[in-house]
């Protein structure tokens, strides 16, 4: 019904999708497995118009069409729900269902003719929610529902879901999977995309596996199963190292203790719960996870970003209490953020003057800056984080993605840190790069640095890590050394269990 | 070769202008960017040389310099502006800080009467400009405060110090006008118009404390931590943050800092006219934030510096100077300095 043929799109340096073919059919649903930065909310962007594909064709029902905006799609049949809701949720269900395209008479907006078609819609989805409700007082599972009506009032052929279980209850997913059933009978074609793989095979009719940004497989569900999807997901092993060996682990530099974080999205609940790991100087030690499993909170919350809700953390025997940010940075305890454009770069200031930022200290004499002093900082940096660049004063957009990455980890290595975090070192980057990344945390465990880095990646957790910790809601749900298979890993997290 | 025709080459192959420009200018230069960073400098020059023709009185030593010393009321109040507006935050009290800050002077000119001990105190003319320097302190640190640690949307809290310090300064002159501003010699308070009326090398006082603030505030910039804390700030505040810059303090300073340099110029002016009144500094907030766009800083923050907020002030002030002499009416002059 829809497909695409030989889609590629490159941002800048980077081949985010390498000629993908894609075919949606009809009445049945489709499901996209991938790891992340495997190119499938980009290549569910071109399905859905919202970015342009750098070339091949889109072919809805035989004939090419081209997409100018997500408008053109929509009109075409196909809507797209994104995995953050777009709601408004000041608002009620009925004006958020028809924000955009009001029903309007000579009068204004026809408030009631809306009001009766919202009503059909949720009958249709058998969901009791009053049209006037404001869509802030529903349950996320709710609110998906508002966001599926929308995609159904502009008579969508073709919808496509972006991970639309994962802030949903097990009962909520059971409501969403009998909706997407329903639609099915109606013939409307859904694709969806979800990293919880046994969900998916529970209502997927064909399944098509990226990586890299090149399809390595495609089945019908008869054909596949777990083990199947997870073999074509990881692939091949690319080596990114293996843990550094001939040095001493020292002493426990980072020890948590029953460390608690509030979830800033739901109240009473916590996001990590009660958490204790001890961290060694020249260990590295891996974070694995689902989203949403409190990776980041609890990094945050180490880093002094968020504030903690019970527990302690020890930096070297001693406390660290209600200490500032830049407190815990002199200390020596770091955090390379996970959002590197939101957390990590000011871009507006040069590579020199970003990598230099975090340790402005150490080249101020007395009230002023000395520039020669930085200079010599600065190119230390670049240097040892062998960042490819014309040099300090250039301006930060003019990197690679991975260079980036470079910097913001140079800046927060040019603090000479005792412990370094790094929340999704590897996100956005090509492979060169993590391999460099990697390398970087490797000869820094040598020197003595503890590192402690997340990945939702698995095969990064078995590469230069000593230990393996899976965390799963909140809580650690399993421990491995590096002989750990990916299997066992995926397993533990929730993600997939292999018989 | 017209602009136009760079222009359009510019957008289909910048390789091309890139030659072309260092063939016709030298090894480097890119005429783009001189011609984005010079705008308002261009624009000084036009508004210069379109004045000249228009009015024989224009070009003149004596003018530039009575032009520059009005010019030093917005000047002080956009780099205290350009401070904030690094941060990715805005002013709108400054206007009114300066009105209050007039009015504050003139009252302790007038001398502060303690009517429990039965005496007058007429503090000297250095009190009295630390004293109202200090009332600018206080003014931009509740703005800080309500921003940086209530968050508050800088447009709000402002808005709100905006009325509120207008409505001081009214109460405290019952909306009348402080005179006489000199001082008197047997009460050792004389010299309040020195900053106003008088000249070293016949430059105006006025000029002499802009460049004095502005050479400041740009060595605070360029060659301070706490300037790269600003530009971080405004730049990306979630990084700078996670880089331990003290986001938080950083913005109240700022906004501590703009609330000085408004009183600074709210003393110069009161010295300049050697009169207070309340209603002095209207809508300066206004002019004081145009002057800043003109000179090249992004309101979304980080982008900016000290030079290009001195060319805008100039800008601003040599046009509305220009229009007055050359007698258009002030309803003209408000539509010529939006355009």
């Amino acid at each position: 019904m829809l497909s695409a043929r030989n889609v590629a799109k490159t941002y800048g340096s980077v081949q985010a999708l390498k000629g993908v073919n894609f075919d949606v059919h009809r009445g049945q649903v489709t499901t996209l497995f991938g790891e992340n930065g495997a190119g499938k909310s980009t290549l569910m962007k071109i399905l859905s118009g919202v970015i342009r594909p750098t070339s091949g064709d889109i072919l809805l029902e035989g004939h090419p069409v081209s997409f100018h905006s997500a408008n053109d799609a929509r009109d075409l049949g196909i809507s797209i729900i994104h995995q953050e809701l777009s709601l408004a949720p000041n608002m009620s269900v009925r004006d958020n269902i028809f924000m955009g395209r009001e029903i309007t008479t000579a009068a204004g907006v026809d408030y009631a003719e809306e009001e009766r078609q919202t009503r059909a819609l949720m009958e249709e989805l058998e969901e009791d929610i009053d049209p006037l409700t404001p869509v802030e007082d529903l349950r996320l599972g709710q609110q998906q529902v508002v966001e599926i009506a929308r995609a159904l009032s502009v008579n969508a052929r073709i919808l496509i879901m972006d991970e639309p279980t994962s802030a949903l209850s097990a009962s909520e997913v059971e409501v969403l999977f009998k909706v997407i059933r329903d639609l099915k009978a109606r013939g409307v074609s859904i694709v969806y995309i979800s990293h919880h793989l046994e969900e998916a095979l529970q209502i997927t009719d064909h399944a098509v596996v990226l990586r890299d940004g090149t399809m390595t497989a495609r089945a019908p569900r008869s054909e596949i199963d777990l083990e199947w999807i997870v073999r074509n997901m990881v692939g091949e092993n690319f080596d990114l190292g293996s843990p550094p060996e001939g040095h001493a682990i020292g002493q426990v530099a980072l020890e948590i203790d029953g460390l608690s974080v509030p979830d800033a999205s739901a109240t009473g609940r916590s996001a990590v719960d009660s958490l204790s790991l001890k961290l060694r100087a020249g260990e590295i030690v891996c974070l694995y996870g689902l989203m949403g499993a409190g990776r980041t909170e609890m990094l945050e919350c180490i880093a002094g970003r968020l504030p903690k809700s019970g527990g302690r953390v020890l930096l070297e025997g001693r406390e660290l209490g209600r200490a500032s940010i830049a407190e815990r940075i002199a200390r020596g305890l770091v955090l390379v953020p996970e959002d590197r454009q939101r957390d990590g770069l000011v871009q507006t200031m040069s590579v020199g003057e970003n990598l230099s930022l975090a340790s402005i200290g150490a080249f101020t004499r007395g009230l002023f800056t000395s520039r020669k002093r930085e200079k010599v900082l600065v190119d230390a940096s670049i240097r040892d984080v062998t960042i490819k660049t014309d040099g300090g004063q250039a301006a930060i957009g003019s990197l690679s993605g991975g260079n980036q990455q470079k910097v913001v980890i140079g800046k927060m290595l040019a603090t000479n840190p005792r412990v370094v975090m790094l929340d999704e070192p590897s996100r956005g980057i090509d492979i060169g790069a993590k391999a460099e990344v990697f390398r970087l945390l490797a000869e820094g465990a040598q020197r003595g640095l503890a590192v402690i880095y997340s990945t939702s990646e698995v095969g990064e957790c078995l590469s230069i890590a000593h230990r393996i910790i899976v965390m799963r809601r909140g809580k650690i749900s399993a421990e491995f050394g590096p002989d750990a298979t990916k299997e066992q890993i995926m397993a533990a997290s929730g993600e997939a269990v292999v018989a | 070769m017209s602009n136009s025709n760079i222009g359009a080459i510019a957008m289909t192959d910048t390789g091309t202008i890139h030659k072309r420009a260092r063939g016709l200018f030298g090894n480097g230069f890119d005429l783009g960017r001189l011609l984005l960073e010079g705008r308002a400098f261009f624009a000084l020059i036009a508004i210069i040389i379109t004045f000249s023709m228009l009015s024989p009185f224009y070009f003149s030593t004596g003018n530039f310099l009575i032009m520059a010393s009005h010019v030093a009321i917005f000047g002080l109040l956009a780099v205290g502006m350009m401070l904030v507006i690094l941060t990715g935050g805005i002013d709108l009290s400054v206007g009114s800080t300066l009105g209050l800050a007039g009015v504050v002077a003139g009252f302790l000119m007038q001398g502060v009467s303690f009517e429990a001990f039965g005496v007058v105190l007429y503090p000297p003319v250095w009190v009295v400009v630390i004293l109202t320097c200090a009332v600018g302190a206080l003014v931009g640190l509740v703005n800080g405060v309500l921003i940086a640690f209530f968050k508050v949307p800088a447009f709000v809290a402002t808005l709100g110090l905006l009325y509120v310090a207008r409505g001081v300064a009214l109460l405290m002159t019952d909306g009348l006008t402080y005179n006489n501003l000199g001082g008197k010699p047997e009460l050792g308070n004389t010299g309040f118009d020195w900053l106003g009326f008088n000249r070293v090398f016949d430059v105006p006082i006025g000029v002499l404390v802009l460049a004095a603030v502005a050479l400041g505030a740009s060595l605070l910039l360029n060659r301070t931590a706490f300037g790269r804390w600003v530009y971080s700030t405004g730049g990306n505040a979630r990084a700078a943050e996670l880089s331990g810059v003290p986001v938080k303090r950083v913005t109240v300073l700022v906004y501590v800092l703009s609330g000085i340099c408004a009183a600074i110029a709210g003393l110069v002016l009161s010295s300049q006219l050697t009169s207070a009144g309340p209603t002095a500094g209207t809508t300066y907030e206004l002019t004081a934030i145009a002057a800043v766009v003109i000179g090249g800083a992004a309101l979304t923050g980080g982008r900016g510096n000290i030079r290009g907020t001195l060319l805008g002030a100039f800008v601003i002030g040599f046009l509305s100077d220009g229009l007055v002499i050359i007698g258009v009416s002030s309803y003209w002059q408000t539509v010529f300095t939006g355009a």
